[in-house]
Order: C-alpha cells, then structure tokens, then sequence
C-alpha cells in the first residue's frame, strides 16, 4: 500500500491546519521585524506565549507605541476564551496532572475546534494533540520565515490574513448539522459583531461565548415539540 | 516589548490554556454543563470568523476578506474539502484585492 494512504486522516488534517496557520505565521514573524523585536524574542513568543492571536495584539500595541503592560493585558484580553475552550474540552483531556500541564500548553483555537470536530473521545483526543503539535512546528517555523523575509511578502495581496477565518469555517461547518449548533453559531457572530465597536479587542470574543443561550432555548423547544 | 514582559505573556496565556484541563480535566461534568460545553466551540468559531471577516481594528469592515470568507462558507455548505476552502477564500480575497488596484 502506499504510504500516503496510510496516513491517518486526523493527522493529515492536522497537517492541513498548521499548514495555513504556518503561513499565517510568516505575518507574525513579518509584524515582529517591522516593530523592532530580535528574532529570539519572536520565536519565544511563539513557542512560549503560544497564541496566535494574543501575541499578534500584544506585538501590535507595540507597533502602536503603547506599553508593555499594555500589550500583555492586550494579549491576556484576546486569549480568556481559552478558558471557554478548556472546559469544553475537559472531559477529553484527562490523565495525570502532569500530562494535563504539558497538552494545556498545546490548546489553542485551532486543536480545540479539530478535536470538537470528532465523534469520540479518543479521535478528539488524538486531534487536540495531533494539531496542537503540527501547528506548534509550523507557526514557530513561519515566525522565522517571516521575520527573515521582511520585505519580500506581501500578506495582503496573497490573501494570507483570510487564511484562519477561513480555516474556522472549514472546521465549524461539520458541526452545524443540527439547529441548536446553528442557533448557538448566529448568536455568537451577532454578539461579537454587536461588541466590536464598542468593546476592546479579545472581549467580543469571549462574550461571544453567551450564544450558547440561543443553543439551549432551540434544543429546548425542540425537546418540547417531539 | 521587553522580556519580562514576554514571560508575563506566556504565564498568563498558559494560565487561561490550563484553567480548564488541570481543574476540570478528565471528569464526567454534569449534563447541563456538558450541553453548554458541546455549544460552545460553535458560539467561539463563528465569532472568530465574523470578527475575521468583518471587522478590522476594533470597527466593522466589508473589504475583501469579508468576500474571501463569503466564498468559504459557500465552498464549505457545498462540503467542499479543507483545502478547497481555504484555497478559494485566499484566491477570492486576493484577487478581489489584485482588481481593486487595477480600477
């Protein structure tokens, strides 16, 4: 049989994320240069800080002239939704404490919706860390390529910056087969779209999270009628 | 940016990362929080997406993002593959982008 088939269709998803979240990366690594950062401390962020989003608002605070403590609050702002994430994710991530501490590093928005994306809990299991780790590689390798290549990419025009909401829809569309999952997926755009002029980044997303209302009064009334 | 300040980053970020699996982890929860918790990637990715596709910088914004995530959700409700959609999402947003600085 040929190698290639043997790949375990969850690993190669995996792979397919990281990939985009990869070139999403070079946008990072671009960003970092262009504010000034070493390259030691680009890729510290992203293996350490390990969050697309908080390390792109933290960094762009700076690129504004703000100050450190506010890129932190900027950076912690955008990630509180991993809290939501984590506890949707805990029946699946259990075991020792010690390996509770080492897979939490590996949550992030991407591993979270791959593994809510399976039917078990074993593949959820093997698609939080398959992603969580494919993605980890990718995103540190294209934070060095980007902050090498300052200047030679342009993000924009290659339509880089679309890759990750994108990459959302590929992964949120499995799951709306049912109509408290759409329900709950309206109300959360609604909320966040609702919030973002008039909250500051990172909240809309995290209140997002009270769609899961609309959710529990469809599935409710659905109940109801059968 | 200052060092301290990347350590104070990565502590914090891994404290929302681990608030869930280390206090929560690997129990059975109650019914009522596992249909929340069924939710709420949903309520999460479709925010993520709006606030990707139609907004910039703390304001709504229809550019050509907002057309390359149009086109990914149409390739994705005809169960398009993965990369399919996020190809034609790229190829959507960049050419609507290359044809806006031909006119």
């Amino acid at each position: 049989m040929p190698a290639a088939r043997a790949i375990d269709p969850i690993v190669r998803q995996a792979l397919a994320i990281a990939l985009a979240v990869g070139a999403l990366g070079l946008s990072f690594g671009l960003l970092c240069a262009d504010t000034g950062l070493g390259l030691p401390m680009s890729v510290a962020l992203s293996t350490l800080v390990f969050a697309g989003s908080a390390q792109l608002a933290a960094v762009g605070v700076v690129a504004d002239g703000g100050s450190a403590l506010a890129a932190v609050a900027a950076g912690l702002l955008l990630n509180a939704r991993s809290v939501a994430f984590g506890v949707a994710l805990a029946p699946i991530l259990g075991g020792r404490l010690g390996r509770r501490l080492a897979e939490s590093h590996l949550l992030i928005d991407e591993s979270a919706a791959l593994a809510a994306a399976q039917s078990d809990p074993a593949a959820a299991r093997r698609a939080f860390r398959a992603a969580g780790l494919a993605v980890l590689v990718l995103w540190n390798a294209g934070t060095v390529a980007g902050w090498l290549l300052t200047g030679a990419i342009d993000v924009e025009a290659a339509g880089l910056d679309v890759v990750i909401p994108a990459v959302f829809v590929a992964l949120l569309a499995p799951r709306l087969d049912d109509a408290a999952s759409r329900a709950t997926a309206l109300a959360g755009a609604a909320i966040a779209l609702a919030l973002t002029p008039v909250a500051p980044a990172g909240l809309p997303i995290l209140l997002a999270a009270a769609g899961v209302g609309a959710g529990l009064l469809v599935a409710r009334r659905g109940e109801a009628a059968v | 940016m200052t060092w301290a300040a990347v350590l104070a980053l990565a502590a914090g970020t891994y404290a929302l990362k681990a608030a869930g699996p280390v206090l929560l982890g690997g129990r059975a929860l109650p019914d009522r929080t596992m249909r929340v918790a069924n939710l709420l990637p949903a309520a999460l990715l479709a925010a993520l997406i709006a606030a990707g596709g139609l907004t910039s910088d703390g304001a709504w914004a229809l550019d050509a993002r907002a057309g390359g995530v149009a086109a990914a959700i149409l390739v994705a409700w005809r169960r398009g593959s993965f990369l399919m959609i996020v190809g034609v999402a790229m190829a959507v947003t960049a050419g609507t982008r290359a044809l806006a600085t031909l006119i």
